[in-house]
């Protein structure tokens, strides 16, 4: 077998998108946007609650997509909790990074090593978009005016 | 017939393999198993030789110089016209437009033909298996000139009612456009009974060849039909050409699509004329060396037993579809009778996306999305869907590398 694809599916991830944290709908939403992947047609919904500190105090998903997509929304609704946004921003640099096989020298060493499962993406770059559509919706969410996300727009597909 | 004469296959496929130079490479240290021929064939090397040939001995712009090298790509250019009308067997070669694909044939036919003649409340009758770029231009005509698309679904199996067709076509229809047969589901739709039910109410009819120009022998005279489009890279030609076979009276009714040389008669400051068709619809320098190439594809598609490789691919399907059987966690979208060799499915707890980056491991390349089909997508209630396509070149051995590699999927995710 093919050891970059035990290290993309591994437990971690399957059980993230098999059992997502935080997923379902937030009552009290203070911010939400819509992100979509044209290309495979995943959609997904980031609902977060931001308190008086600017602090995320709550965060749930919805949405369909494929495994990596689910875990990765899942993974970062985990993380976020309690996060200010310069320091959401600062984890999301980071995690863009560690998705491409860079550096990320801007992330805490606990924060390094809960993403590390994501970096065997940096494998299949065909499918960093999957896992940063998350990401990049939350930052629209937070980033009023701006409720959709279309991950991959300018791709198009044949056939 | 002696007793030694020796029976040879009708189609012979590992003759056809040895033409495909890219199916001897490696992807990930496995050999290659190529079921994406219905985004994109791959090209035999009858089809890369000739362009080569080609642009090394006689290319230059065509209709233009009255040097040498000028008439020697004109002669070429027009010489895959004729060779287009011979494979779709064509009245006349005038007959025959080059595009840059089957999507700019078809939104070729949409402004030139139809935006001019339809009036807000008139009918386009299309089904909810077509391709993008047959619903798009149709889209366009919607918006802007206030067009009504209607709709015309399929059986559960993928099939196509004709009395809904037939239904669908009323005083207000304009046009049916229609896939020859889809990407998805592998159906080949009833071209011949649409055409003759459309034309008793004097609507003329569009088909989409772009799959079934690939897998069916086509002839545009006998089918009666009035716009036939096609793309070159599916018929194991080159990209950046494709082809409308329209009948001369509806070319001579059209109006320009694009502007600019070639297909004029005259320019002045004041006032324009416009070139007889086909050349009207060609302006700009074409895709010359892709012409070249499609023509070669298109030699090479009639020099086989065309019938015999159908019946290669279509014993692909049936054993492809005998050997997913025993996997119950995968359901096939798709089932008409007669279906061409293009097989999608879905899998229980896999998102067809991972589904497919596990198969591309095994060397195994499916398509998986939702293969610019949508309103199909939304008719079977799936967001995307995994499908191997197949080509003339593929056997049964590339079916069972992918049902291996299926299985080594549901092992990893399921």
């Amino acid at each position: 077998m093919d050891q970059s694809l035990r290290e993309l599916y591994q437990e971690v991830i399957l059980d993230h998108s098999r059992h997502p944290r935080h997923f379902g709908a937030l009552d009290n939403a203070t911010h939400k946007a819509d992100g979509h992947n044209p290309l495979c047609g995943d959609r997904i919904t980031i609902m977060l609650a931001l308190d008086a500190d600017g602090r995320v105090a709550d965060i749930k998903f919805q949405g369909k997509g494929c495994a990596i997509s689910q875990a990765s929304a899942s993974m970062m609704t985990e993380m976020l909790a309690g996060r200010t946004q310069a320091e959401a921003q600062k984890l999301m640099d980071g995690f863009l990074h560690l998705v491409k096989g860079e550096d990320a020298p801007g992330l805490s060493p606990d924060d390094r090593e809960y993403l590390d499962v994501m970096s065997g993406l940096s494998e299949f770059p065909m499918r960093v978009k999957c896992a940063t559509l998350a990401w990049h919706t939350f930052k629209n969410a937070v980033e009023e005016g701006k409720n959709t996300v279309d991950e991959g727009a300018t791709g198009g597909s044949a056939a | 017939m002696t007793a030694a004469a020796k029976i040879t296959p009708a189609f012979d496929v590992e003759k056809a393999r040895a033409d495909f130079p890219i199916l001897s490479r490696q992807v990930y240290g496995k050999p290659l198993v190529y079921l994406d021929s219905g985004a994109s064939a791959q090209k035999p090397r009858q089809v890369l030789d000739a362009m080569t040939r080609f642009a090394e001995t006689d290319y230059a712009n065509v209709h233009r110089g009255v040097h040498y090298l000028s008439a020697a790509a004109t002669d070429a250019y027009e010489a895959a016209r004729r060779t287009v009308q011979k494979f779709l067997h064509a009245a006349r070669e005038d007959e025959i437009v080059f595009t840059k694909g089957g999507t700019e044939a078809i939104n070729l036919v949409s402004y030139g033909f139809l935006a001019p003649r339809i009036q807000p409340g008139d009918e386009i009758v299309l089904s909810v298996m077509e391709h993008h770029s047959n619903i798009v231009p149709w889209h366009f005509l919607r918006e802007r000139h206030g067009a009504v698309l209607k709709w015309v679904d399929v059986r559960d199996d993928g099939s196509l009612d004709i009395e809904a067709v037939d239904a669908a076509i009323g005083s207000k229809t304009k046009l049916v456009a229609i896939t020859h047969m889809s990407n998805v589901l592998g159906t080949v739709t009833p071209l011949q009974q649409i055409v003759a039910r459309a034309h008793a109410k004097g609507v003329p009819v569009l088909a989409d060849g772009c799959q079934g120009a690939v897998h069916e022998i086509i002839d545009v005279q006998a089918l009666d039909i009035d716009f036939y489009a096609l793309t070159g890279h599916k018929i194991y030609g080159p990209t950046g050409i494709g082809a409308l076979y329209a009948k001369r009276v509806h070319l001579k009714a059209m109006r320009p699509f694009n502007g600019g040389g070639e297909m004029i008669r005259e320019v002045s400051k004041d006032i324009v004329t416009y070139a007889e068709p086909p050349a009207r619809f060609e302006a700009g320098t074409p895709p010359i060396i892709e012409s070249v190439g499609l023509a070669a594809a298109m030699d090479y598609l009639m020099a086989l037993d065309r019938a015999a490789v159908k019946a290669h691919e279509h014993d692909l399907l049936t054993y492809t579809r005998e050997r997913l059987r025993d996997f119950n966690w995968l359901r096939v979208i798709g089932d008409a009778p007669g279906k061409g060799a293009i097989i999608s499915f879905e899998a229980e707890g896999m998102h067809a996306h991972d589904l497919a980056t596990i198969l591309d491991r095994e060397g195994v390349a499916v398509r998986a999305g939702h293969h610019c089909a949508q309103p199909l997508m939304e008719r079977f209630g799936v967001a995307s869907t995994s499908r191997a396509s197949f080509g003339l070149y593929n056997t049964r051995a590339d079916v069972d590398a992918l049902v291996a590699s299926l299985a080594k999927a549901r092992e990893i995710l399921g």
